[in-house]
């Protein structure tokens, strides 16, 4: 990127909220390095407020994004990919610095990243069929049940795995229609805000996704308890403050995903695992014959 | 009463029904004394005793989670999963052998009319065994994965609206899955759990499978919050089902929770008004009201309100309420003297805060817990009676102008479990459907439940679903579950 003795133009890395780049209303920031410890930028660091306005644009952008149909959020998802791939050697120097990865290291984890949303955008019209169905119940009545997203969804992104493990649990809460409100990880947040770029350009609507860099310690307890948010994964959650997030989390009856041990293998095949937690199922009846 | 129809009494007889004076918990296939105090449980419409029975202490629910936990990995967990199936068919069986003897006991321990406990409860009880009895050898069809893996203990704490038919939603589809159970009862209805217990007996269930722990709130905590315990399910208020979801907290526990609700029941403009007022009755009055998915706000479009109202009016004047036994009462008593005083102080407050209070003519019974069919019109939707659960016969009737209007009031609530529409346009009914943030939707229809069909809330009523694959998915855990 740096040419022989050309001055490279940084970027101010900044939140992504409602479709707009701003910077902390609290105007803080903190220093990211690499895993060398070599200065990376200075990043937003995102308040109280700053989640507070992020549920807000998740909420509001939740009608149409649920709304629209699978095959639209599906061609949306897809677009995600193809958007990410024409970035694919900004994320791997990104992933590389970050995680201290060698550069093929770095490669195979964003080419997973990239097929990480080829797989969900394929998920968006299959789920209905696969976890609803009509029910044979024993009278006059059609009945059928279908999956709906639960809402917005607060996403504690892993704090080891800054692109694929970002994606693995972003992915899922839009393919299923879901809005969401990320905290990326806090020592390797660039590659979070360079997706968000990407899906400022891929015809996901604003507020649909909602970047938060910052510290997911201090933002948990408040996405835990915000009573317009109805799911919580606490994927991320710094190590001790898990238990006590889910309990906030009960006072308004949160669809909960409770942190593994230590990060997983990102690389696994997910199945289900990620979708079904916020899902709904809805059943709906009606008479026949009369 | 009503002068509309004259009915001669017609009581069901309770002589097919003994009640021992006293009963203990049923604990590893045997009825075993409980060390905790016990208590009394009396028949709602009379104030009569009707029997004794033991407290589970903690040490009561250690030695229950015991036996659950020795049978799980001795019998039922190796056990043949067809064999497992023969078991819930058998009980099924017994079930619908038993079912005179099951409704009598369900309305005198409860209070509900015996047209309700006799034609629906029981039915239903066993059916919900017979269709997960067929689960049990099919597992790998759930969609879990090849090889799905039952969680262990579940320990289950259910309410006393639908005693019988809440134990069967519960313990069917857990031992369909392989699990083994610690069952509380409410209460101020364990009698129907403890006769089931005599037809796991009759079943020669193996001891351990079902374990039965009656007792009150400690009781439920106890088992909640048991270290041997894997799985949680609980259906019951929403502020119990917090506390619960705050207790497993940290924990490795499966959470399923069913909790309470105030649902919209839509009247549109172009509904069939006589088939809805049916509808709006058979919401709101079905089992006094006590009903987690009660359609418990009427909303009416408002150029058909004063004709809703004055049908609906005339239609309430023929309800019967009493004798729980008698097979031509509509409506039976309240459950319980803490619930009839909730129920009325909240109508109290709806009168206060402005709303206007209609209840037909009709006489009350000198002893036993009682409410009238209530109607409250003008009703805000600031009101209390239009945001809390009433959990009786009290309906609360608002108005709207257009469909986005009245899917916002529908939506306008922290409850999300079940909804109600009246229209004859199917696009309507399809459109409206689809908004309604909630987990049953009835489309001209209302309070229908099968085995077959997932039941469970949105938002604060609660998470998992009951009934179907669905409510397998809650008991088992495979590579494509949590």
């Amino acid at each position: 990127m740096i040419g022989n003795d050309r001055l490279a133009v940084r970027k101010t890395y900044k939140l992504y909220l409602n479709g707009a780049f701003p910077r902390s209303e609290s105007g803080r920031t903190y220093e990211v390095t690499d895993a060398k410890g070599h200065f990376r930028g200075n990043v937003a660091w995102a308040s109280r407020k700053d989640a507070r306005d992020a549920v807000v644009a998740a909420r509001g952008a939740f009608a149409k994004w649920s709304g629209a149909t699978a095959y639209n959020r599906g061609q949306v998802l897809y677009r995600v990919a193809e958007v990410m791939e024409g970035r694919h050697v900004q994320f791997c120097d990104e992933v590389a610095h970050a995680e201290g990865l060698s550069t093929s290291k770095a490669r195979a984890a964003v080419d997973a990243a990239i097929d990480r949303w080829v797989w969900y955008a394929g998920w968006t019209d299959k789920l209905a069929a696969v976890l609803g169905g009509s029910n044979p119940v024993a009278g006059p009545y059609f009945d059928f049940s279908t999956p709906e997203p639960s809402g917005v969804v607060a996403v504690l992104a892993p704090q080891q795995s800054s692109l694929l493990g970002l994606v693995s649990v972003l992915a899922p809460v839009l393919a299923t229609g879901n809005t969401a409100v990320v905290v990326t990880s806090r020592e390797r947040p660039i590659p979070a805000v360079t997706l968000a770029e990407v899906l400022a350009t891929s015809d996901v609507p604003g507020g649909v996704v909602n970047l938060l860099t910052g510290n997911a310690e201090e933002l948990g307890p408040w996405l835990a308890e915000h009573a317009d948010v109805d799911g919580i994964d606490l994927t991320g959650a710094p190590a001790g403050r898990a238990m006590e997030f889910e309990r906030e989390a009960a006072g308004t009856i949160k669809r909960v995903v409770r942190p593994p041990a230590t990060e997983p293998d990102w690389t696994a095949d997910p199945g289900l695992t990620r979708m079904t937690p916020f899902l709904e199922t809805k059943t709906v009846w009606h008479p026949m014959g009369v | 009463m009503s002068s509309v129809f004259e009915y001669a009494p017609a009581p069901e007889s309770r002589s097919i029904v003994t009640i021992a004076p006293s009963y203990g918990l049923f604990i590893d296939g045997a009825f075993v004394d409980g060390t905790g105090e016990s208590f009394t449980t009396v028949n709602p419409a009379t104030e009569e005793v009707l029997s004794e029975v033991s407290a589970a202490s903690d040490a009561d629910v250690d030695r229950a989670v015991a036996a659950a936990r020795r049978a799980f990995t001795r019998v039922w967990g190796p056990m043949r999963p067809a064999d497992r199936g023969k078991y819930l068919f058998r009980i099924a069986r017994l079930l619908q052998e038993r079912a005179r003897e099951f409704a009598v006991l369900e309305s005198l321990d409860n209070g509900k009319p015996i047209r309700e406990s006799r034609d629906v409860d029981v039915p239903l009880a066993a059916a919900h065994f017979f269709y997960y009895a067929g689960w049990a050898d099919k597992l790998e069809h759930v969609g879990l994965g090849t090889a799905p893996r039952p969680l262990g203990v579940a320990g289950q704490v259910i309410p006393w609206n639908f005693p019988l038919l809440m134990l069967a939603w519960k313990v069917a589809p857990a031992l369909a899955a392989g699990n083994t159970v610690v069952l509380k009862p409410a209460e101020t209805t364990p009698l129907t759990a403890l006769l089931f217990a005599e037809v796991c007996q009759q079943a020669d269930l193996p001891a351990g499978v079902v374990n039965i722990v009656t007792g009150a709130g400690d009781t439920g905590r106890a088992v909640v919050e048991h270290g041997d315990v894997d799985k949680v399910a609980f259906t019951g208020s929403t502020e119990v089902g917090k506390s619960i979801a705050r207790a497993v907290a940290g924990t490795s526990k499966k959470l399923t929770l069913e909790l309470g609700g105030k649902a919209a029941n839509i009247v549109f403009d172009d509904a069939p008004i006589d088939q809805a007022v049916e509808g709006i009755v058979q919401g709101i009055f079905f089992n006094q009201g006590h009903v987690c998915c009660a359609g418990s706000r009427l909303l009416v479009q408002e150029s058909i309100h004063d004709e809703v109202i004055a049908s609906l009016q005339r239609r309430i004047g023929t309800l019967r309420v009493g004798d729980p036994l008698d097979k031509n009462t509509d409506v039976g008593a309240i459950n319980s003297a803490e619930q009839l005083a909730r129920i009325r102080e909240l109508s109290d407050i709806g009168e206060a805060e402005g709303a206007q209070r209609w209840q037909p003519a009709c006489e009350l019974p000198a002893k036993g817990y009682w409410f009238p069919p209530t109607v409250f019109t003008d009703v805000s939707p600031a009101h209390r009676i239009a945001r809390d659960e009433v959990f009786g016969p009290v309906l609360s009737v608002l108005t709207f102008r257009t469909p986005d209007e009245a899917v916002a009031k529908a939506n306008n609530t922290t409850y999300g479990l079940s909804a109600g529409i009246w229209s004859e346009k199917g696009s309507r009914i399809l459109q409206i459907a689809n908004q309604l943030r909630a987990g049953v939707v009835w489309a001209n229809t209302f309070n229908k439940f099968d085995p077959t069909s997932p039941f469970g809330g949105y938002k604060q009523s609660g998470y998992g679903r009951e009934g179907g694959r669905h409510g397998l998915a809650a008991y088992l855990t495979g590579a494509d579950s949590k």
